[in-house]
């Protein structure tokens, strides 16, 4: 019991660490640079070791909890052996982790404003809403869309770079005709969909996938999934705002 | 009282957005795979953990850093505080006179990064795939550099007013040409270190950057000019990343070289 506490300490102590870093920035540009006292500072601590108990709390639970469950499920479905299962499962996390992503819906609903200013839409909430969720269904099937590539490309044991650069000439043409005021959150969409749950499912789902097949190298191979998922939202936004 | 039921609204929040997850990972197992899963109460209580740990986190950072560090965005973008150090009012800011402005969003993107839990999980799991030549300090550091110098150059975009496109097609050739030379085995990982970084810490920090600086800066519509920052943290990563890569086979190449010369 008592070196699960010493371990469990640690892990704290290990969180803090990594905190250091914003409060030092935060501590001082306020006393430096504005020059300010730091208001209520007895909140702040509260709040940073909440921060700390709660990421090693989440280190602990990817161990145990997210790794294991993408890993095993990588496994099972090399076992298996049916692609399309297995494509369709791929489709399914990537669209159903992206459609309810806060970050995402947040976004959205602000392309919506610029394009009722813009005058593409109506400025009635009904249609700036129609707008946002057409968007945000876009984005989560280009999500289930790249995760489904990212598989088949691991299973294919087919370089990375290739695909991805082929991608980037996919986005630089669609930036030539898309209109300018998409390109913007086209371009963000692409780093807010992946969340802090699905990075480390997806990751261990490609690493596991690598693993299990024979002749391909968990190291080259396995990664990149991420990648897919963030290259692809951009592409399909432009889409949807030359469309709409 | 009031730390509780934020808490708990913040818990059902984040089951509510893990929801859909869930129901995929486990209709696929029911339904399709139709396995025991071994360990699963392990597995589960390590769900909880997640849960938990996500919940105390961004309690923890909606009470001490955000309202701070979002107070901070829009002070140091207040065009008052810029006119701090210039001596006649009517005189037009340029861009040197952000200088603030972009050293912050250098370190609050490094120290942000630093602190992302996505990023801790992948480098986790590469230091073990890669049975431990990937550092986790080496990768988190090596990100950290990337959206710090991307978060900067995004404020500089912003302040300068310059298309955001020229910039990220710059970028993408340079990710291009330098992937031609990187070790293989660090491409697929640098890649994914582009969409890993922007998660809980870093985008709301410097979503209220973007936009403090676009509502600011004469001429520039928050709307517009105040997207565009993700996108810079999510490229120069990839650079960082394999540049970092780059090193350490550059270091080890030369000490071997040294080795054999001096075994001559």
């Amino acid at each position: 019991m008592s070196s699960k506490l010493i371990r469990y300490v640690a892990s704290l102590f290990g969180s803090f660490r990594d905190l250091v870093p914003i409060i030092v920035v935060i501590g001082f540009f306020q006393l430096v640079v504005i020059r300010q006292p730091i208001p209520n500072i007895g909140n702040i601590l509260a709040g940073a070791l909440l921060v700390a108990i709660g990421l090693s709390l989440f280190i602990r639970g990817l161990e145990m909890g997210l790794f294991p469950i993408g890993e095993s499920m990588a496994y099972a479905f090399a076992r298996k052996g049916s692609l399309t299962w297995l494509l369709l499962f791929a489709f399914a996390l990537g669209f159903g982790t992206t459609v309810a992503e806060p970050a995402l819906i947040a976004v959205a609903g602000k392309a919506a404003m610029i394009a009722a200013q813009a005058g593409v839409i109506d400025s009635t909430a009904d249609a700036q809403s129609s707008y946002a969720l057409g968007l945000r269904l876009t984005v989560a099937v280009s999500v289930g869309f790249a995760i489904v590539v990212g598989v088949y490309r691991i299973l294919k044991g087919w370089p990375i770079q290739y695909l991805i650069i082929a991608g980037y000439c996919g986005v630089v043409i669609m930036t030539i005709f898309a209109p300018e005021e998409i390109i913007g959150i086209a371009y963000d969409s692409g780093g807010v969909t992946t969340s802090t749950i699905t990075v480390p499912l997806v990751t261990a789902l490609g690493v596991g996938l690598a693993s299990s097949i024979k002749g391909r190298n968990p190291m080259i191979d396995g990664f990149g999934l991420i990648a897919f998922a963030s290259l692809t939202p951009m592409i399909f936004v432009m889409a949807y705002g030359m469309l709409v | 009282m009031e730390l509780l039921t934020r808490l708990i609204s913040t818990a059902l929040l984040t089951l509510r957005d893990v929801m859909p997850i869930f129901a995929v990972i486990f209709g696929f197992q029911i339904i399709v795979l139709r396995q025991r899963i071994p360990n699963l109460r392990k597995m589960l209580t390590g769900l909880v953990y997640v849960l938990l740990g996500l919940t105390l986190f961004l309690v923890g950072l909606e009470e001490a850093l955000f309202p701070l560090g979002e107070l901070m965005a829009q002070q140091l973008t207040n065009p008052e505080f810029i006119r701090g150090g210039i001596a006649s009012a009517s005189e037009a800011l340029n861009w040197a006179d952000y200088k603030w402005v972009y050293l912050f969003a250098a370190t609050i993107g490094f120290a942000t990064t630093i602190a992302e839990p996505a990023l801790i999980a992948v480098a986790m799991k590469a230091n073990s795939v890669s049975g431990g030549s990937i550092g986790v300090w080496g990768l988190r550091v090596a990100v950290g550099i990337g959206v710090a110098i991307g978060i900067a150059l995004g404020t500089f975009r912003i302040v300068t007013g310059t298309p955001l496109h020229y910039y990220i097609i710059a970028g993408y050739l340079f990710v291009v040409v330098q992937t031609l030379f990187a070790p293989r085995i660090i491409i697929a990982l640098a890649y994914d270190s582009g969409g890993v970084t922007t998660s809980t810490v870093t985008v709301p920090l410097v979503a209220a950057l973007g936009w403090g600086l676009a509502s600011t800066v004469p001429d520039r519509s928050p709307l517009i000019d105040g997207f565009g920052l993700i996108a810079f943290a999510s490229l120069f990563p990839m650079i960082t990343v394999m540049g970092y890569a780059q090193l350490a086979e550059w270091r080890i190449q030369r000490a071997r070289r040294k080795h054999m010369s001096a075994g001559d």
